[in-house]
């Protein structure tokens, strides 16, 4: 079983979009620790000859005619937005000044 | 006179169509009951006075036209803060979305108003459902009703305390490892996940897509198969909702016998861990089926032993997908956005100061499991537990019509014992958990009090996929055995607060 370092932690957070907080990587890196040791159990089973189950049910595209259906108005759709400009969500900026 | 609050849903609904009570009256009710008694117990995060009232009124006009009513209608019910309500806050108990009121309504919100039920508010949970004592709420825990010093389970412990401390006869929950049934068990009320599939997703916010189900919360078994009845159905906007018939739940809770029916009793769910009274409770209810003409047969399920883990594999990893969708830009909370921070910083700033330890946690831990060098140790084997889970359950199912158990290995634990103990919380949802993995049916309800703290034991039904009528059949025998055992139903032994 790999240990989990701080350093690990923080490379997660990162990946997960999580700005976390010097005390919150100490925290964590011990419970993440602890909880992987006690699941890592179901390797145990990692060589049997077993298809995995992603779903309980036998998943298939659910399809419909492409027609066009009430929805909501923009006004509703951007009725929780944080910012919004000219009937768009307003978001900081993405791309580079050049 | 009768306490209006302490009626079960199917008579209130009778007393209401008879005209003997209006659904303003009983809405009133148990408006007065939260006043009173919520500051207490905490079970609401908001409640819709305005919103109840209006409802309850258009059932009594709908009445003296001499329109047809539903089933349920003019019945309260608290709804937890998972599923959208147009126009009504929805937080799903995290500060990430305080303040944003849905534009529509989930599937199952609008088969409950389509019934006439009246909807009294949002209750409290876990943040995104994810916790076993509604201790994870942004919003501050709730209070058991048998001892508010205690956990009245989670993540749907809103729901349950509302329930055991008559502010509302009815209540929905949502179940992805035990979240329904575990809070029914420590607070003495009948809870059901129904067969994954059976209960619309749509506007119910995602955890762990494959897990998650919604359902019915009720005093009594025949109210929970009411309203199992109500919110059950296929749904075009959830495409993993099943097409099929909902099984005849109200006709098998109407007719409760387990005569000449096999019931499995698994020797994975006891040994360590397990409370002695529990144990004691369980024990008694399976001589109770022997009594009743059941024959119980021993079951060895060994892969249930590996349950806990895979869950803990794979619903961290289904929630650090779905969680991706709170990026601060589109609803909810923006933090950070002052003109010197990336959208992506922004992002991170807002998850960081939105979500909670627990939630952090397991988004991380879904992270992990997901990432590349990790994937086929945990998160392939997690999906391969998952595949002999159902085998097990497969193979049981031959020998045995229904499968009992203890519904949780211990009553209700103090608020506070595992808030920082992550692994010590999870424990809790050892004998719910295998049910979820497999996404058949189970119910819980109560089977007396721990000898030993006087707190209520759950006892755990399970059937097949899509056989949720065996469930009522099984519980509705059960519950009348007990309460003629007893002299009344349970939940009169609950403190009045």
């Amino acid at each position: 079983m790999p240990g989990i370092t701080r350093e690990e932690v923080a490379h997660l957070a990162r990946l997960a979009r999580l700005e976390l907080k010097p005390e919150e990587l100490d925290r964590f890196a011990g419970q993440l620790y602890d909880i992987i040791g006690a699941v890592a159990r179901v390797s145990e089973v990692a060589d049997q000859d077993v298809p995995p189950t992603s779903h309980p049910l036998p998943l298939t595209n659910v399809m419909r005619e492409d027609e066009v259906r009430p929805s909501l108005t923009p006004e509703q759709a951007l009725s929780g937005a944080p910012a919004q400009e000219q009937q768009r969500f307003k978001v900081p900026q993405i791309l580079g000044e050049d | 006179m009768t306490d209006i609050i302490k009626l079960t849903a199917a008579e209130t609904a009778a007393k209401i169509a008879s005209g003997e009570l209006t659904a303003v009256e009983v809405t009133e009710a148990h408006l007065a009951r939260i006043e009173a008694v919520d500051e207490k117990v905490h079970a609401f995060l908001y409640v819709d006075r305005e919103g109840a009232l209006a409802q309850a009124r258009a059932v009594d006009e709908k009445r003296e036209r001499g329109e047809k009513l539903g089933p349920l209608a003019g019945v309260p019910l608290a709804l937890k803060d998972i599923f959208t309500t147009e126009g009504v806050p929805t937080t799903v108990g995290s500060k990430i979305l305080e303040g944003w009121i849905p534009p529509y309504d989930a599937t199952l919100t609008k088969r409950l108003k389509a019934a006439d039920v009246v909807i009294l508010g949002k209750t409290n949970m876990d943040e995104f459902a994810m916790g076993s004592s509604t201790e994870n709420s942004a919003y501050g825990p709730t209070g058991n009703p048998w001892d508010l010093t205690k956990i009245p389970g989670g993540s749907g412990g809103g729901s349950s305390a509302a329930l055991a401390s008559f502010q509302a006869p009815l209540a929905i929950g949502t179940d992805t490892g035990g979240s329904i049934r575990q809070p029914a068990a420590v607070t003495g009320t009948v809870g059901v996940k129904p067969t994954y599939g059976a209960v619309s997703r749509y506007g119910m916010v995602a955890f762990s897509s494959s897990l998650d189900q919604g359902g019915p919360c009720a005093r009594t078994v025949l109210d929970a198969a009411l309203l199992h009845e109500v919110i059950a159905g296929h749904d075009p906007m959830d495409s993993t909702s099943i097409d099929a018939p909902v099984p005849p739940v109200v006709e098998a809770a109407r007719n409760g016998s387990v005569r000449g029916m096999r019931v499995g009793v698994v020797k994975q769910f006891r040994g360590e861990g397990y409370q002695a009274g529990v144990i004691q409770r369980f024990d008694e209810s399976v001589e109770l089926l022997k009594e009743l003409g059941a024959e119980i047969v021993e079951l060895d399920c060994p892969s249930f032993d590996l349950a806990l883990s895979a869950y803990y594999l794979i619903a961290p990893s289904e929630c650090s997908s779905n969680l991706a969708r709170f990026d601060g830009l589109r609803y909810g909370l923006r933090v950070g956005d002052d003109g010197t921070h990336s959208a992506e910083e922004v992002t991170s700033l807002t998850r960081e100061a939105g979500f909670g330890p627990e939630v952090k946690r397991r988004i991380m831990l879904g992270t992990y499991a997901l990432s590349s060098g990790y994937y086929d140790a945990y998160y392939g084997s997690a999906q391969k537990v998952r595949t002999l889970i159902t085998r097990d359950f497969e193979k049981a199912f031959e020998q045995v019509d229904v499968i009992v158990s203890p519904t949780t290995p211990t009553t209700a634990f103090p608020i506070g014992e595992r808030a920082d103990d992550p692994m010590a919380m999870y424990l809790a949802d050892l004998c719910t958990i295998p049910t979820n993995l497999a996404g058949n049916a189970a119910m819980s309800l109560p089977c007396g009090l721990a000898p030993e703290d006087n707190l209520p034991v759950g006892l755990q039904i399970i059937a097949p996929a899509m056989k949720d009528d065996r469930l009522y059949k099984v519980g509705a025998a059960v519950e009348a055995a007990f309460v003629e055992k007893w002299g009344h139903p349970l939940i009169e032994e609950a403190p009045s607060l």
